[in-house]
């Protein structure tokens, strides 16, 4: 799957509702694939009672590979040259979470057309928890 | 090649798209693509990783009591950035190297935060470069427990 300039304009976004209701267990899934065993996401009493944090809450990365899946649905996993975020608030279990992908100016490079993204995930109180920029390949 | 060998597996492709609710095609079956933040999952050949238990060392998380925060412990993921020079596919291996990079602070709202970069260069069995990735974590000065901002 590949996308032309034809296909995408300058201003267009993809949303896309990323988990509802963020469960524990996928923060333990995310572990256990991520390898990233930092008990302040699975562990409830070490996150609370040694980190002082409410609970434990998800991997930053859990969210940026969540957020990727509205750049990848669109522009084919294979097409992205950049990825890159700034984690901005935590998730927590319970939380929705909803991504925007945004159209925001095509480059012409050596190697063919390039989208420019920007790329942001909101909470259900619509407070950004994820940030950032994207680029990918188009046909030319 | 030097570096830190990853094999990249469909199985552990298959296991991580679930972790991320993706059930794209794309990451199923014996060619499959990995996610845009699969590399990270690197740390499982990573030996000396720090984020894992490991028989006979003590573990920081909780036991019979709670567990103990370690030294430098509050450190939080503040920025991740990926370069793709091709895409990754099941079946190949890719070598990791990670270097330092850039550090500086800022002050925040309650002290000096410690920012530090990490550049991991993960490069193909001919040595070409397949994604740079760069880890910015943060670490507050001072007490480490951060207030109820739940």
């Amino acid at each position: 799957m590949s996308l032309s300039t034809d296909d995408i304009k300058v201003g267009e976004t993809r949303e896309s509702v990323l988990v509802d209701d963020l469960k524990r267990t996928r923060i333990v899934q995310y572990a256990g694939a991520s390898g990233d065993f930092n008990p302040l996401h699975s562990d409830e009493r070490f996150a609370v009672e040694a980190a002082g944090y409410p609970g434990v809450f998800a991997h930053g990365m859990l969210t940026m590979g969540m957020t990727g899946r509205v750049l990848t649905d669109w522009v084919g996993p294979e097409a992205l040259l950049r990825f890159g975020v700034r984690f901005k608030a935590q998730v927590w279990p319970g939380d929705t979470l909803t991504a925007t992908a945004t159209v925001e100016s095509f480059e012409d490079t050596l190697d063919g057309p390039v989208a420019h993204f920007s790329v942001r995930t909101v909470n259900q109180h619509g407070v950004e928890v994820v940030t950032g920029t994207a680029a990918a390949l188009l046909e030319p | 090649m030097t570096g830190q060998p990853f094999p990249v597996e469909a199985g552990h492709i298959m296991l991580f798209a679930r972790a991320i609710g993706d059930e794209s095609p794309a990451y199923r079956g014996e060619a499959a693509f990995a996610p845009p933040t699969f590399t990270m999952a690197s740390a499982h050949y990573d030996p000396e990783y720090h984020l894992r238990p490991k028989p006979g060392q003590e573990w920081f998380g909780s036991g019979g009591g709670p567990g103990a925060m370690p030294e430098g412990g509050g450190g939080l993921h503040a920025e991740q950035h990926f370069e793709y020079h091709r895409p990754v596919r099941a079946g190949e291996t890719l070598y990791a190297h990670t270097v330092p990079g850039r550090s500086w602070e800022k002050q925040g709202r309650t002290g000096r935060l410690l920012f530090s970069e990490r550049v991991t260069e993960y490069r193909d069995a001919d040595g070409e470069r397949v994604v740079s990735a760069v880890t910015v974590a943060v670490v507050p000065e001072g007490p480490a427990t951060p207030k109820d901002t739940r």
